[in-house]
């Protein structure tokens, strides 16, 4: 064979390689059981943050959706990974203080990323982290503070980030040495793309202490989706 | 030496704001707002006196109006301490007015540490109990300057009896109130306040055997009401303090007995005694209000301020007893005199 032809031949199945190059992990987390009923968040130690809320504004602890899948769910790829490295994104990633509430309300991060916390709101925050492996800050965040960046070096479980002047402000973050994590939205569902062949352990996490986090093992191969759906069981209803 | 009935009166409105300022400090940690500001001695950037009440809203009101009654607690200390220099003639009365005086200010860089580092459970238990110091040490100062110290207040010439019995329950009864409240703030800053959610069992057990089981039951039960999970230390620590409400309550019931037991004695301390009684009850039901409220911020740091009040009841008790039936000295017996004779000659 003419050695043109095969380096052409070689090239084709590199790129074909490359573009199917890993799978994907997708699942729902359904929700049984009777779930909590929606409450309130008293907001009246603050007037700014009460004025903002020409609603009831409502905990976000425990969000069943209405097709009974749970939102908020952070979940990873616990272990398997090896020691595969990833490279870490240079785009920052977002926490707003917005209606004296944190959006988003359970995140992932990259180790080494940095997170641009935002205060839009007319009142002062303070941000506290509860990390436990990186070290904990605690930052006064005035309302003429609009921006502070933060970089949590070290890959963490997921712990919480709190604002003491407001105590119902609390948001949950994992930080992670791979970028194999996503968060449950409105239907429930979530995807971890490109995820090289192999066999991991996937873990879905909630705030809720009722619901203990859980595990699946998941085989991926090159091209195609592996599925791995969770089952939070609440409360028996009454 | 004559009274100074302003000076007097000026010692006791320092312990009033003492008494303010432990309160306003029980509500910080009860509504976990510690670190609500996270800066010091500024206050988001600000000088303290300077920060705008508008601001003091959240947990910024009770850290920030801890800070502003600490500072007002400090201020009328300097003045104290700069007026007992300027008109004491006791030197130990004068001496004691800058201690107080010193301990207020490393009460108040100890709250400072607290926050710039975090809350470290040491400082913070630290904190909480040198603010019970510091009370007691104006007490004493309250109690040192006060007509009845004096020997001018009209009461009944005091009768003695066998006062021994109730100098010793008193004394026990002190010494025993400070170490419950020095568990009390280990309890609260290693948040292990409501490791046990019942009360007055614990655990559903009178005496709890601390079993694995007991850890995962309890844990259960926390799970289920969204509170963190407990270790068995935290579990441990929440009994001590249990157990330590029921030394206390045995140590004032007998002061009080006693006192109330021994005819002739001190009606003003009979009364007083009583009052030690029923401030003991209050506690006793605002520490049952605290697990059965879930922590209640109100109840609890009621529950923390009544605690102060009963140690400074009881110490204010036990200097009255003292004053008025000091212990009759020992008279020195002859073999201890020979004793004494051959050491000084062994030494000569």
């Amino acid at each position: 064979m003419n050695t043109r032809y095969l380096r052409i031949l070689t090239l084709v199945a590199l790129g074909g390689h490359m573009l199917y190059a890993g799978g994907t992990i997708k699942g729902t987390v359904s929700f049984e059981g009777s779930g909590p009923k929606p409450r309130a968040i008293k907001m009246g130690a603050d007037p700014v943050c009460a004025a903002q809320h020409k609603e009831p504004a409502y905990s976000e602890a425990v969000i069943i959706n209405e097709n009974s899948t749970l939102r908020n769910v952070l979940v990873s790829i616990e272990s398997g990974l090896g020691e595969n490295s990833f490279a870490v994104p240079e785009e920052p990633v977002t926490l707003d203080q917005k209606g004296c509430r944190y959006e988003p309300h359970v995140w992932g991060v990259r180790a080494g990323q940095t997170v641009e916390i935002l205060n839009s709101d007319p009142t002062l925050h303070n941000i506290h982290s509860l990390s436990k492996v990186n070290p904990q800050f605690n930052s006064a965040m005035p309302k003429i503070v609009k921006k502070k960046t933060q970089i949590f070096k070290k890959a963490e479980d997921v712990f919480k980030i709190k604002c003491d002047v407001h105590p119902w402000m609390g948001t949950y973050v994992g930080v992670f040495d791979h970028p194999f994590f996503a968060v449950t939205d409105d239907t429930g569902g979530f995807v971890l793309a490109d995820v090289p062949a192999g066999t991991y352990t996937v873990r879905a996490w909630h705030e809720s202490k009722r619901l203990p986090a859980q595990t699946l093992t998941v085989t991926v191969k090159d091209g195609e989706t592996a599925m791995a759906d969770f089952t939070f069981m609440g409360p028996k209803p009454k | 030496m004559i009274q100074n009935r302003a000076l007097h009166r000026f010692a006791a409105l320092t312990g009033a704001a003492t008494i303010l300022l432990i309160f306003v400090g029980g509500l910080v940690t009860s509504t976990g707002s510690g670190l609500a500001v996270p800066d010091w001695p500024t206050t988001y950037g600000r000088f303290m006196f300077a920060f705008p009440l508008s601001d003091m809203v959240g947990g910024i009101f009770y850290e920030h109006g801890h800070r502003l009654v600490a500072s007002l607690v400090g201020l009328l200390t300097l003045t104290l301490a700069v007026w007992l220099w300027r008109t004491e003639q006791r030197r130990w009365v004068r001496r004691l007015g800058w201690v107080a005086l010193a301990v207020v200010i490393g009460q108040g860089l100890l709250g400072g540490i607290t926050v710039l580092y975090l809350l470290p459970t040491p400082i913070s238990v630290f904190h909480a109990t040198l603010a019970q110091t510091f009370f007691l040490m104006v007490i004493l100062l309250v109690y040192a300057t006060s007509g009845e110290f004096f020997g001018a207040t009209g009461e009944p010439a005091p009768t003695f009896g066998d006062s021994q019995g109730i100098r010793r329950w008193i004394t026990v009864s002190v010494g025993l109130i400070y170490v419950q409240l020095v568990l009390g703030a280990i309890m609260r800053h290693t948040g292990s306040g409501l490791a046990f959610l019942d009360f007055p069992l614990s655990g559903g057990y009178l005496v709890p055997t601390f079993e694995a089981s007991l850890l995962e039951a309890v844990n259960g039960q926390r799970m289920a009401l969204e509170l963190s999970v407990v270790t068995q230390g935290q579990l441990l620590i929440n009994f001590a303090h249990r157990l330590g409400a029921l030394a206390v309550s045995v140590a004032v019931v007998g002061t009080v007995t006693k006192t109330w037991r021994l005819a002739g004695f001190h009606p003003g301390l009979k009364r007083q005694s009583a009052a030690l009684l029923a401030v003991l009850v209050l506690q006793i039901a605002l520490g049952a209000g605290t697990v059965l409220s879930g922590r209640q911020a109100l109840v609890t740091s009621g529950h923390v301020v009544t605690g102060a009040v009963l140690l400074g009841l009881g110490f204010l008790y036990a200097l009255r007893v003292y004053h008025f039936y000091p212990p009759k000295p020992e008279p020195v017996s002859r073999p201890a005199l020979g004793r004494l004779r051959a050491g000084l000659d062994g030494n000569l």
